[in-house]
Parts: structure tokens; C-alpha cells; sequence
């Protein structure tokens, strides 16, 4: 028999349906391969138990002729999703044990509609992290190598584990969850597909929060047909998320037709940043090329305020995470610290968020607590909300003048070397963010595609921003894109 | 601006995290950096501009005022780290 494992999610789909195969033979070779790969940290939690149950109960549907697409499909879920009686930790100490007696809407819907859950994926704690270094597990491990040097490369964060995992075949495709690229350039870093979705698409209830304005989940995926099926499966309005948008859920992956003739594609001369590495700068003129072949026409836009949306981020993210984070406080769930003989709730407070949270979320929380005190308020917090409005304008006025969707690169550079940036100031490492925090502070729809190897053996992504709500039509140019490119490239095993 | 050992000390205690005296300056530091980068946002003219409340034009859905959940006491306090007799249960607050 074929390694199941290398199966996309829509082979699976298609193989369980044929009968070539049962969804326990599927599940128990991803367990298999999960077990192999201890060495990639990917899973932090695994479930083998629920697994098999669904695994079975899955089948009997299959069996029955009633299947939905994710039916005895296998995924990775981001540590950031509650899933009931599971531990849900957000990678992080504070969170030390709690098992939520409910599920996320997402995990919720996914688990109806038949599919397998393998476990819980590794992150940055609480998605603050663009590398996986600041988990509570120890970071997950890039399955890809510079050549054949040995040095252990970061999978990118927040959702690191997630793009880990897809990219290694240890599950049919991930949960995760994007606040400033956090499926978008782990996406890339691994080469496979990753999608954040329209603010409003996807239900947040049941995700732990960092910035509510921001959160939003997506499917991490081995191509764009698999993302298709996958964010039809994730989105939907929710009673239990008053941010989440009633709106029909179209069927993507009917969408994907391949053709984009006439379709207007716009390149942002705002992205060529100064010190941009050559090979990005020719990969994002190729996929332009790609995209013209195709039939688009390509137009150069500009996005004015593109050099301040990092700062208006590390402004509205933290503010928006001190006030989400505050309710860790060792009261209601998770850890709470050792007290001494005399202690009061203060020193409870303080002492339990002090060992909880590790350096980055405790530096966030408190940038968060600065621009929201008194006298700063409005020189920090409401300057870019000003900021963030006119960001958004930007693409309005790009999407006004008929362009159907923008093109980018992904990342400013490859996957680097975990360790490399620990000696870095933290806005050196904010930097990995500056492709992809436009499209959360505009609310947008942004799909990381793979689209090439840099010389050094390791994957690039390119970025499409589309129109609000039309994941349909933006996933529909990705597909276009990725058939261009015609990305293969797997990476070789060594764990 | 630079932030100084006294406001690092100040909004962590506003932020209710510990941070160890000998820790401060170097906390104040990075308060710094990140506080001079996000600085540049005084380039721009905002002259005018509402800031942002939603980044989709919706309205915040309403629902019936009524109650759809309860009788979950057990699972409210399941994973509290200290819980008796029905109550979450804290370091005395009142002398």
C-alpha cells in the first residue's frame, strides 16, 4: 500500500470514500509517523485514544454513504483551541493542566463533520512569536534543511507546530491561527499552503484570545485545493461570537477553476523594502509573470501607510493582549504560584503571572498596560487605531480601483536558524511580520502559497491579499499560482 | 522618551507581574526600543481620521435576554487550583 501519510487532504477524502482505504488504516498510520518524529516537537499533546474512537465512528458514517469532506480525516489542532477534556495550554505555563470541559466552535465543527483529531500542535505562548522559540514545550523543529547542514531551523510562529506537522506529513492538515502572520509566514517558512481567512469568517469562541480585533483561524494545508475544503469546513457564523459574520459559507473548492483571465492583480511598491534579499525580490517578479501568463493583468498600486502598520500593530496587539491576558490570574483556572505565610491577593496575583508567563508575553502584556495608562492612552492607543483606519483605506481604495488582489512575498527571508535571533532586540524579530500584519489590521482574506527554493535547499512563499469575503475568488488565484510553480519540493527525512 | 527603572517598576505593578528590582533597567530598556519604534506613528498626519472601532462595517448582533446555560458548578470550578465547598477560594482580602 502507498504511504498513506503523503496523501493530501482531498486524496484522503477521495480514497476513504473509494474504499481504497478504511479511516483507522489512515489513522493509525499517522500515529505511526507522530511517533517517529518526537524529534520535530511538533505535537505536544497526543490523543492516539480519541483518535482511534473517531477514527471508528468515522468509518461506520463512510460506510453508511453519509460523509462529509473531513470525514476519518486526520488533523493537528494549535494548542490555542480548547478541545474538550484535552489539555489546551496556549504553550503556556499559566495555563499548566487546565482541560477545558468544551470545545472551540472550529473543533466543535470539525469533530461533527467526522474528522480525526491527532493531538495538540506546538505554538509560541499565548501566539506571541514568530519563530516557536517562546513556547513552554521547547520550540517545534523545520523539517526542512539548509542542504545538508545539520543546523535546526525555526518552522516560524506563532502556529509552528502546525506548519511543522503539514509539512512532514505527520497529519492530513492543521488548525491555526493568524494575529500578524501567524499561519501565513510559518506557512511559507515550510512550504505548504496557509490561509487567514476574513475577520468574521471564522468563530474565535473557544480559541484563547491575544488580540480579539486581530485573532483570526485558518486552515495550514499541503495545497490550496486541500485549504478550500478545509475553511468551508472551519467558517460559519456563531451565535457565540458577536464579532463572527452571518453570512453563506460558499463551497470554495468548487471556485477553484484555475482561470483568472481578466482578472487585475496589484503589486504594492510599498513591499520593495530596503535590504530585501534578491532572491525574494526575483521570486515576487516571477509569481507576477506566473500570473500574467495566466491571463491577469498586472498593475502596480501603491499602499501609502504599508512602513506603519508594524508599529500601529505592536501598539493595538499588545494593548488589546494586556486586557485578554488579564484574566489569568491564578484564581480560576491554571497555575497559581507557591505563596509564602503572609502573602496577600497582590502578591498572588504577581507572583503567579511572574512564573506563568514566560519574557515575551510578560513584556507584551506590559508594552499593553503603557499605551492604555492614563496620559498615554491617546498619544499610543488612539493614534494607531487613526493609523490602522487609514491602513485600511489603503486597500479600499486599491480594491475601488478594480484591483481583484494584491501580490507580495510572504516572508523577508527563509527559515532561519533557531538560536539566531535570541541575542537580537525584539523588534528585530517583529520584522518577520512586515508582509503579513497589513492584511490583519485591514481585516482582509491573505493566503501564504509555496512558490520556489532559495539557494540555500529551503521553501518560499508568495502572498495574495484579497477582497473581504471573497476567500473564494482570492483561493482561486492562489490555485492559479501554485499550478504555475509547480512547488513539489518535499523536505528530505532525517528524524 | 526613555523610560526610566521608575515607570518599567510602575507598569508592571499596573500589569500585577513581579519583576525583581535588579531586573528593571534592563526591562526599561526594552521598553525603549519598542516604544522608539512604534514613535514613527507621529509621522503620520491622523488629522481627521476616526480611529478604527471595527475593521468590518457590522453591527454587534443582538440576542434574547434570556438564559440558555447554567448548573455547571462542577465544571466551573473544575479547574480552579483551589476550590472549596463550592467557591474559588483566594489569600484572605479583608482583615
Amino acid at each position: 500500500m502507498t504511504d498513506l501519510t503523503k496523501l493530501t487532504l482531498a486524496q484522503a477524502r477521495d480514497g476513504l470514500r473509494a474504499k481504497d482505504f478504511t479511516a483507522p488504516e489512515l489513522t493509525e498510520a499517522y500515529l505511526a509517523a507522530i511517533d517517529a518524529a518526537d524529534a520535530l516537537n511538533a505535537y505536544v499533546h497526543k490523543t492516539p485514544e480519541i483518535a482511534r474512537q473517531q477514527a471508528e465512528f468515522a468509518q461506520t458514517r463512510i460506510r453508511a454513504g453519509m460523509s462529509p469532506d473531513l470525514c476519518g480525516v486526520p488533523l493537528g489542532i494549535k494548542d490555542l483551541f480548547c478541545t474538550n477534556g484535552v489539555p489546551s495550554q496556549a504553550a503556556s505555563r499559566i495555563l499548566d493542566g487546565f482541560k477545558p470541559p468544551y470545545d472551540s466552535t472550529v473543533t466543535e465543527q470539525l469533530h461533527k463533520q467526522g474528522a480525526v483529531m491527532l493531538g495538540k500542535l506546538n505554538m509560541d505562548e499565548f501566539a506571541m512569536g514568530s519563530s516557536n522559540e517562546t513556547s513552554c514545550y521547547g520550540n517545534a523543529v523545520n523539517p526542512w534543511r539548509r542542504g545538508n547542514e545539520a543546523t535546526a531551523l525555526t518552522p516560524g510562529g506563532s502556529s509552528g507546530g502546525s506548519a511543522a506537522a503539514v509539512a512532514a506529513d505527520l497529519c492530513a492538515a492543521a488548525t491555526g491561527t493568524d494575529t500578524g502572520g501567524s499561519i501565513r509566514q510559518p506557512a511559507a517558512f515550510t512550504g505548504i499552503v496557509g490561509i487567514k481567512p476574513t475577520y468574521g469568517r471564522v468563530s474565535r469562541w473557544g480559541i484563547i484570545a491575544f488580540a480579539s480585533s486581530l485573532d483570526q483561524a485558518g486552515p495550514m494545508t499541503k495545497d490550496v485545493r486541500d485549504a478550500a475544503i478545509m475553511l468551508r469546513a472551519m467558517s460559519g457564523h456563531d451565535p457565540k461570537d458577536s464579532t463572527s459574520a452571518d453570512l453563506p459559507v460558499p463551497d470554495f473548492e468548487a471556485m477553484l477553476t484555475g482561470d483568472i483571465r481578466g482578472k487585475v492583480i496589484g503589486l504594492p511598491r510599498e513591499y520593495r523594502m530596503d535590504g530585501m534579499p534578491g532572491e525574494i525580490e526575483a521570486l515576487w517578479h516571477r509569481g507576477a509573470e506566473m500570473l500574467r501568463d495566466a491571463g491577469a493583468e498586472i498593475r502596480d498600486i501603491s499602499l501609502p501607510h504599508t512602513k506603519y502598520a508594524l508599529p500601529a500593530y505592536y501598539v493595538i496587539a499588545p494593548a488589546e493582549a494586556s486586557s485578554n491576558l488579564a484574566r489569568y490570574d491564578g484564581v480560576r483556572f491554571g497555575r497559581r504560584a507557591k505563596l509564602s505565610q503572609g502573602d496577600g491577593i497582590t502578591d498572588m496575583y504577581e507572583k503567579t503571572r511572574a512564573e506563568g508567563f514566560g519574557p515575551e508575553v510578560q513584556r507584551r502584556v506590559m508594552v499593553g498596560t503603557y499605551v492604555l495608562s492614563a496620559g498615554f492612552y491617546d498619544a499610543y492607543y488612539n493614534r494607531a487605531r487613526k493609523v490602522r483606519a487609514l491602513i485600511k483605506r489603503d486597500f479600499d481604495l486599491a480594491f475601488a480601483d478594480g484591483i481583484d488582489a494584491i501580490l507580495t512575498p510572504a516572508t523577508p527571508s527563509s527559515a532561519f536558524g533557531l538560536g539566531e535571533m535570541a541575542n537580537a532586540d525584539p523588534v528585530q524579530m517583529y520584522l518577520n511580520d512586515v508582509f503579513t500584519v497589513t492584511v490583519n489590521l485591514a481585516g482582509l482574506p491573505g493566503v501564504s502559497v509555496p512558490a520556489g527554493l532559495d539557494t540555500k535547499g529551503l521553501p518560499l512563499g508568495l502572498q495574495l491579499i484579497g477582497r473581504p469575503w471573497d476567500e473564494g475568488d482570492l483561493l482561486n488565484v492562489a490555485y492559479s499560482l501554485e499550478r504555475a510553480a509547480g512547488f513539489m519540493a518535499k523536505p528530505a527525512k532525517w528524524w | 522618551m526613555a523610560i526610566d527603572t521608575e515607570t518599567a517598576r510602575k507598569v508592571a505593578r499596573l500589569a500585577r507581574i513581579r519583576v525583581e528590582e535588579e531586573r528593571l533597567p534592563a526591562l526599561a530598556r526594552e521598553f525603549d526600543a519598542i516604544l522608539g519604534f512604534i514613535e514613527q506613528l507621529n509621522e503620520v498626519d491622523v488629522e481627521g481620521v476616526e480611529p478604527m472601532t471595527s475593521v468590518t462595517p457590522m453591527r454587534l448582533k443582538r440576542r434574547q435576554d434570556v438564559v440558555t446555560d447554567g448548573n455547571r458548578q462542577a465544571e466551573v470550578l473544575l479547574n480552579a487550583p483551589d476550590a472549596r465547598e463550592g467557591f474559588f477560594a483566594v489569600p484572605k482580602v479583608v482583615e
